[in-house]
């Protein structure tokens, strides 16, 4: 076998230079570990104007989480029913509620159990649905029967009844047991996104080269699939946490969610309901709260997964 | 002189995207008159769609076009929406490339065609259903009257096309614009849609503009040729011209690389032969393979079994003996390959050649342990891979790289090229993480790509580059045998040409035995040396490439050889004139 044979001389690989897709020359050059899809995505973001005012907001309802005492000097338990149900002034910004504490610092102290929630029920259901959602899509037939029939009937208890029903009988319900009711009735969602994500890569040719050389299920698994279905999921999740605060608020309203003394942006709107008429801003403040809350966590997700997403880009 | 039905006057358009703007197409102008084919070539990113679409106006939202396209004189990138969409269809029409999803899967084909008609107040109701039959019967669907009622997927991707262009020629359009309308199909089917396409334009006196990459189609079609190359025209006149005797450097580049599937008498043909059967005796192949400096001394000894392996008594690196393959539904089994018997001695290219439906890949599949194997034996280097118990088996593998059609989809997009060319390493365990390294070094260079490479990561790279990854990949092991599934076909032709005469290198090289997988018959001639056929999962004709390809014994050989268009338009009429007697004697 020698050379193959063509009428002319044969053709100069005329792509045997680097030319970087996109960019410029040099930048690309001289940035050659940045150049990573992770990269990519960071670079997208630092441009999406919606991505730098929820990151702004988040950072803000972060920092009232953990370190409430930055913003407020009052103590929200300190309460006299002497001032009971004032206005907004210079003193109290948000006023007073029906006890007499201080609403403003209330309302700052409310966003760590609210906060708190939607944490430890993102990243449970995460666990749950990835590694559900991995196993289903990868083994596929009986295994993704089985995971998808499951799904399927967790998925048709709606939330609020479920937890309706689980919370009403426990005696003392602290963010954890909000959280677990929560996790128990919130993965089906998350899983079947992770699934669908994997089954859009198990049947890609890098699997399939993968799987030629002979490597198993765990290493095609951790090496090739999940971080190339990660991506939607990662952005959902960052969605779901804004969901799941609006869930805790829902919750606590209903009276099955955290109890007295805890400090919830829930329990407010649950005490401010009867002085709707009288004392409109009892609601309005943590309403707000817990809607720019949602707003920044959805935001942020949206832009997440676009920046995550290569066909996404313009 | 009469006037041009579409004509392009400097024509330059602008993306913007996130790295500022990009000029795709940079002052291009040409004419297209009545009745006339004129084909634009050039490879992917010339920016030939683009030139185009813009007399559709159907460019994304993002471009910005300059110049002037004339529809019979009329401006078309002035013309309002509405206008545009009068326009589409009726007065201009397009062919699309893949005419799966060109028609609308939920709808039958009488509500498509019918609509085309209606949009357009060409005819209504029952009047617009007769035209729709007989539109479909111009363009060659046979029993049209009961078909129409049926669904796109109820038909072949050759009658889809069909009906492609029984919508776009529906309104009766000065111009249709084909967009590599012949790409997707397997290339007896080209040639009948060509046929067909031909007809309709004498027919009809329509300008046919004709974008595409295939030089053969260029011959067979064309009346006149735009060269284009970075979105410019390099090289515009009349097909005899551009490809008897092309001026431009890059013109030739093309033809040049367009591999050539040589008739009998061929005089390259001599001076293979001496090297088949110096090969035979295959002394020399040992010197080579130590050469290539593997790193630890097991490899060495494997390569030494290697080189053993090329004595007669040796086994053959791969030997299919009665196997059939099914894909299994829903407890469901569907057989596609049947009976199939071959023998690949090591170092020894076998192309395996069929158009789409044949079960060529499923072979491909079968031998890389992707899919059971129902019926038969499957050995690799003697023992019956099937059969082997699983730790067994992944060790066979290491003896198996294979290489994939699609260089964007067969590489982890996530990982950095050393990663993915060390792949094979880490899954079998071999080496540490220097070794792992200098491997993946040392074979860059073998394909010819500089070390920097090493942590770039597949999207940064070009198709052409991805492919030659793709290659290192598969040798990192020193495998006795390489799968190769339709490597080149997603590639340029310059790309491919270049991916070609490497393989062929490397194959001299490293002496692996390999399984080709191609449609193409050309590039089947040049690399490979025996020839196995296949037709709806059965084996139609094997043997020697020079047996099968040019004294071909059995009709489907011959049918396939003869819609295999050359790039010379003289060559090419004679051959379709050739064809056609051929398919005259068998009906």
């Amino acid at each position: 076998m020698s050379e193959i044979h063509r009428p002319e001389a044969r053709v100069e690989p005329i792509d045997s230079t680097i030319e970087p897709v996109g960019g410029s020359a040099t930048s690309k050059t001289k940035k050659v570990e940045e150049a990573s899809l992770l990269a990519d995505a960071w670079r997208s973001l630092r441009r999406n104007p919606w991505f730098i005012v929820s990151a702004v907001l988040l950072v803000l309802f972060l920092g009232m989480a953990l370190f409430p005492q930055l913003f407020t000097n009052n103590d929200p338990r300190e309460c006299l029913l002497g001032r009971s149900r004032q206005s907004p002034s210079a003193e109290h910004w948000f006023g007073t509620d029906v006890q007499g504490c201080d609403y403003y610092s209330r309302v700052i102290y409310g966003a760590r159990n609210s906060i708190a929630v939607g944490f430890i029920v993102a990243i449970g259901t995460f666990i749950i649905a990835v590694v559900l959602g991995l196993v289903a899509g990868y083994f596929g037939s009986w295994v993704d029967a089985v995971i998808s029939r499951i799904t399927d009937m967790v998925f048709a208890v709606p939330y609020i009844l479920g937890a309706l029903v689980f919370l009403n009988v426990l005696e003392s319900r602290g963010v954890r047991e909000v959280a677990f009711v929560l996790i128990i009735f919130m993965w089906p969602t998350m899983t079947r996104l992770m699934r669908g994500s994997v089954i859009s890569v198990v049947n890609s040719e890098f699997v399939l080269a993968a799987r030629a050389l002979g490597a198993g299920p765990i290493t095609i698994m951790r090496r090739h699939i999940l971080p190339n279905s990660l991506g939607p999921v990662i952005g959902y999740a960052t969605v779901f946490t804004g969901i799941i605060i609006g869930a805790e608020a829902t919750l606590t309203f209903l009276g099955v969610g955290l109890q007295l003394p805890a400090i919830s942006w829930g329990l407010q709107l649950s005490d401010a309901q009867p002085f709707l008429q009288t004392v409109p801003h009892l609601l309005l403040f943590p309403v707000i709260f817990v809607g720019l809350t949602v707003f920044a966590f959805m935001t942020m997700g949206d832009a997440i997964r676009d920046a995550l997403d290569p066909k996404s880009k313009k | 002189m009469p006037e041009p039905v579409l004509s392009y006057k400097d024509i330059r358009v602008s993306f913007a995207t996130e790295f500022g703007d990009v000029d795709a197409v940079k002052g291009v102008s040409f004419d297209v008159m009545p009745g006339e084919v004129v084909a634009v070539v050039g490879e992917s990113g010339s920016g030939k769609s683009v030139t185009s679409s813009t007399a559709m106006g159907l460019l994304p939202e993002n471009a910005t076009v300059n110049g002037e396209v004339l529809l019979e004189g009329k401006s078309v990138l002035t013309m309002s929406t509405a206008e545009l969409r009068r326009l589409r269809g009726s007065d201009i029409s397009m062919v699309f490339q893949e005419p799966m999803t060109a028609l609308n899967p939920v709808l039958r084909v009488s509500d498509q065609l019918v609509e085309a008609l209606q949009v357009h107040d060409v005819a209504f109701g029952g009047e617009a259903l007769e035209k729709s039959i007989a539109l479909l019967e111009r363009v060659g669907i046979p029993d049209a009257r009961t078909k129409i009622k049926q669904y796109p997927h109820q038909f072949s991707g050759g009658q889809r096309q069909r009906i492609v262009i029984a919508m776009a020629i529906a309104c009766g359009p000065k111009v249709i614009i084909a967009d590599e309308p012949t790409t997707a199909l397997d290339v007896t089917v080209q040639a009948e849609i060509l046929d067909l396409l031909r007809e309709l334009k004498d027919e009809l006196n329509t300008g046919i503009l004709l974008i595409t990459h295939n030089m053969g189609v260029v011959a067979d079609m064309a009346d006149r040729v735009v060269v284009m190359l970075n979105g410019e025209v390099v090289e515009t006149g009349p097909v005899a011209t551009i490809l008897g005797h092309p001026e431009h450097p890059y013109t030739r580049r093309l033809l040049a690389a367009m591999p050539l599937l040589r008739e009998a008498g061929d005089p390259s043909l001599e001076s293979e032969r001496v090297v088949v059967t110096e090969r035979g005796g295959v002394g020399d192949s040992s010197s080579s393979r130590t050469a290539t400096g593997v790193p630890d001394g097991r490899s060495n000894g494997r390569a030494a079994n290697g080189v053993a392996g090329t004595d007669s008594d040796a086994p053959p690196a791969l030997e299919a003996k009665d196997v059939a393959l099914e894909y299994k539904f829903r407890r469901k089994a569907t057989r596609v390959v049947h009976d199939l018997n071959f023998t690949v001695q090591p170092g020894e290219i076998m192309g395996l050649v069929g158009e789409s439906g044949s079960g060529k890949s499923t072979v491909a599949k079968a031998v890389l342990g992707l899919l059971d194997v129902a019926e038969g034996e499957l050995r690799v280097r003697g023992s019956n891979m099937p059969a082997l118990p699983a730790k067994e088996k992944k060790a066979l593998k290491r003896e198996i790289g294979v290489v994939f059609q699609d260089p964007a989809a067969s590489l982890d997009p996530r990982f950095p090229i050393g990663d993915i060319i060390t792949e094979p390493m880490v899954v079998h365990k071999e080496g540490d993480k220097n070794s792992r390294m200098a491997r993946a070094r040392e074979l860059l260079d073998a394909v010819r790509l500089p070390s920097s490479v090493l942590n770039r990561y597949p999207h940064e790279l070009s198709g052409g580059q991805r492919q030659r990854i793709s290659i290192a990949r598969a040798l990192t092991l020193n495998p006795t045998l390489l799968i190769a599934d339709e490597p080149t076909s997603a590639l340029d032709v310059s790309v491919q040409a270049a991916v070609l005469d490497l393989f062929s290198e490397l194959q001299q090289q490293y002496g692996f035995a390999c399984l080709f997988v191609s449609h193409d018959l050309a590039v089947v001639d040049a690399l490979a040396h025996k020839v196995l056929v296949m037709q709806k999962g059965r084996t139609v004709e094997q043997g020697t490439t020079d047996q099968v390809l040019r004294h071909a014994k059995e009709s489907y050989t011959q049918q396939l050889l003869a819609a295999a268009p050359v790039p010379n338009p003289e060559v090419q009429a004679r051959r379709r004139t050739e064809r056609q007697r051929l398919l005259a004697a068998l009906a």
